[in-house]
């Protein structure tokens, strides 16, 4: 029973992990339709700028707002620059693109800061939290901070202009041109958010798996399956899923005799091809009915 | 029987002059390809991209090594041309290189080239090709092995060697022990697992309460880490890289959970595993290594660091000194040019591995104190020693004696 409750809890603390990075991944999908497979390696890159801000003597806080601020610019930047101009290219052309980043970012972070794994603070420290030691303040702030990051897109999509606007470019972008919508710029706020979200994912990340160019490796995969579980979508179906994931993870590592921990990756990827066999809009999403 | 004895005579005397002959011609110099009066052209390979990408600095350091020893006048006169190539850690695309380097640009040997699954898939084309692989850069075994592969030659103390060196000491230590095994999945790990059971023997199913491994794909290793806290083990054998040492050590710090903790000398620097995951979490972590570790201060005044510290200043400013490959790809460099020294104007391949495999005592400069390079026609793995230590108020702190083992295949 102990070790039942002990694996759940540590399935929540990994599971905030995941919930973190499928919110990126459900912001750049509800702007672009694609899931942006550099999306893991942006957020890696806005971490290191924030540890090289700190390195230089920026405060936490202080380098924590720059490199949200320089995400969201960077994240305009490539949209702009890489992904305007393929505009209505083939997917594949743009998932040749997406590969392209993800080498090129991985590799320019080797290049400037080396493969050392690095210690990245938490503004929570890491003592037990409320007596247990299986969830630490750090994980704890983590999840809460995943919280309000989630009210806030909801609140940002539900009852803003601009929100409201980006809904409107993502689902149906001619009748959006014809009220008055730029959804050429719409797609590079998205880009940013997506990027700006990312980066506050890496830095929450960070303290936990330690900062170095293959952090997200992983971590996005199991991002892309919580998203996808969750209904790609959904902001508030990613967050269930990322904890699903990490609970359901933990359970079948320990408790499916044969499962063990060689097949834990590939439990992630059966879920995404599971999910999307028996449920393609996931738990939350909403179905897309496309008139033609 | 006269015709016998005149046969002899001839023959004799036909050997009498080959030997005066070949005799003149050491003193006249003898090359294979890839060298000349002016040069010698030394073949790399390396992971400068690729999942394994963080041991491009073993290669980076070897080329600035040799940058500094042709600044100061080659050998013999010779200038080192290093070329070194990347595979990306991937052995289709070292075949491709090694045959490149030997075939196009006739390299005179390929030296300290990375991996285990990568070197594997070139072994027998160098030795179809009598060109030295000469002290390849992994931990595996297999490369002690001169009567099948007299042109291979290791280079570090094999994983299953350091293994074996844990597992005495547990049964010293802990005669009753419960140990459970965290490793990664791969050729790394599960040559540390086989080393620890060669030693336990029969004892390994009562010894070892758990044996766990993890993928290097997974973000976060925690939840293996409370499943072994769970089993009640007493001794903790830790078989992973450096990132996943340094998330087990917090993880274990964050649980309170204090077994005796024995660590691979792969995730022992103390910038780039033990700062990271936290000094105090880090106190009392056991190990076994072989080379200084230039972010402990404790070797600040020593010679051979000295040396080591000024050549990077000099040649690689800006390196992170945390970073152990730094102090590897040092030693390795410093070897190649020992043995390059050693084989005088016989710049032959065969001259070239026979002197590899005769290595006396050389102490190179960032191997631990008492620890020396040997090597003879039978044994081609030149570093066999290791020295027990234990992490120690920010640093590590050797013990016991010096232990030698032979992998004994």
């Amino acid at each position: 029973m102990e070790l039942l409750l002990n694996q759940v809890l540590a399935g929540i603390a990994t599971g905030a992990i995941y919930a973190c990075m499928a919110l990126a991944v459900v912001m750049i999908y509800q702007a672009i339709d694609h899931l942006n497979f550099a999306q893991g390696e942006m957020a890696m890159f806005s971490t290191f700028i924030a540890w090289q801000l700190l390195q230089w003597g920026v405060p936490y806080w202080g380098a924590f707002v720059i490199t949200l601020a320089l995400s969201f610019a960077g994240g305009i930047v490539i949209e702009r620059a890489l992904f305007k101009p393929l505009g209505n290219a083939p997917v594949l052309t743009h998932v040749a693109g997406f590969i392209a980043l993800f080498a090129i970012i991985n590799s320019v972070a080797g290049l400037t800061w080396d493969f050392t794994i690095k210690q990245f603070p938490s503004p929570f420290g890491s003592s037990p939290f409320l007596g247990s030691q299986l969830i630490s303040t750090h994980q704890a702030g983590m999840i809460g901070v995943t919280l309000v990051l989630l009210l806030l897109l909801y609140f940002f999509f539900q009852f803003t202009r601009i929100g409201l606007a980006m809904r409107a470019a993502a689902a149906q972008p001619e009748s959006a041109r014809l009220v008055g919508i730029n959804t050429s710029w719409m797609i590079a706020l998205g880009w940013g958010m997506a990027a700006a979200i990312g980066s506050i994912a890496g830095m929450l990340i960070a303290p936990v798996v330690f900062l170095e160019p293959n952090m997200m490796g992983g971590v996005l995969i199991y991002g892309f399956a919580a998203a996808v579980l969750g209904g790609l979508s959904s902001p508030f179906g990613a967050v269930v899923g990322g904890f699903l994931v990490g609970i359901f993870e933990n359970l079948a590592g320990t408790y499916i005799p044969g499962v063990g921990n060689e097949l834990k990756l590939p439990i992630a990827l059966a879920l995404i091809v599971t999910v999307l066999v028996v449920k393609p809009t996931g738990l939350f999403g909403r179905a897309i009915v496309k008139r033609v | 029987m006269s015709f016998s004895s005149s046969k002899l005579a001839v023959l004799s005397a036909a050997a009498l002059l080959f030997a005066a002959s070949s005799h003149g011609a050491l003193a006249q110099k003898k090359y294979d390809p890839g060298v000349t009066d002016t040069e010698i052209k030394i073949g790399n390979v390396e992971a400068y991209s690729g999942p394994a990408s963080a041991y491009g600095v073993i290669g980076k350091t070897e080329e600035a090594y040799f940058r500094m020893i042709n600044e100061q006048g080659g050998i013999n006169g010779r200038k080192i041309n290093f070329i070194s190539y990347d595979d990306a850690y991937s052995p289709p695309k070292t075949v491709e290189q090694v045959r490149k380097l030997i075939e196009s640009d006739e390299v005179f040997l390929v030296f300290n080239a990375l991996g285990t699954p990568t070197q594997t898939a070139v072994q027998k084309y160098h030795n179809v090709k009598k060109v030295p692989q000469l002290f390849v850069a992994t931990g595996a075994s297999k490369w002690n092995d001169p009567k099948e592969f007299p042109w291979t030659m290791g280079f570090q103390p094999s994983y299953r060697v350091e293994a074996r060196i844990f597992a005495k000491y547990i049964l010293k230590e802990k005669p009753n022990a419960k140990v459970a095994v965290f490793y990664a999945n791969d050729d790394f790990g599960k040559d540390y697992l086989a080393g620890l059971k060669d030693v336990f023997g029969g004892n390994s199913s009562k010894l070892i309460v758990a044996e766990e491994s993890y993928e290097t794909s997974e973000p976060s290793i925690d939840a293996h880490i409370v499943k072994l806290k769970d089993t009640g083990a007493d001794v903790f054998v830790n078989i992973s890289t450096p990132k996943f040492a340094a998330q087990a050590i917090k993880k274990m710090a964050e649980l309170q959970w204090k077994p005796m903790h024995l660590m691979t000398d792969v995730s022992i620097s103390i910038g780039a595993v033990m700062k990271p995951a936290g000094l105090d979490a880090s106190e009392g972590v056991l190990s076994a290594g072989y080379l200084k570790d230039a972010s402990d201060s404790q070797w600040d005044g020593d010679e051979g660091m000295k040396k080591f510290k000024a050549f990077l200043d000099k040649y690689m400013p800006g390196a992170n000194i945390a970073d152990t490959n730094l102090v590897y790809g040092y030693t390795a460099a410093q070897t190649m040019v020992q043995v390059l020294k050693m084989s005088g104007n016989d710049l032959t391949r065969a001259n070239v591995m026979k002197q590899a495999a005769s290595i006396k005592d050389f102490a190179a400069d960032a191997l631990l104190p008492g620890i020396k390079i040997n090597t003879s026609a039978t044994d081609f793995a030149p570093i066999e020693q290791l020295q027990m230590m234990r992490f120690t108020r920010g640093k590590w702190e050797l013990f016991g004696e010096i232990i030698s083992a032979e992998t004994g295949g």
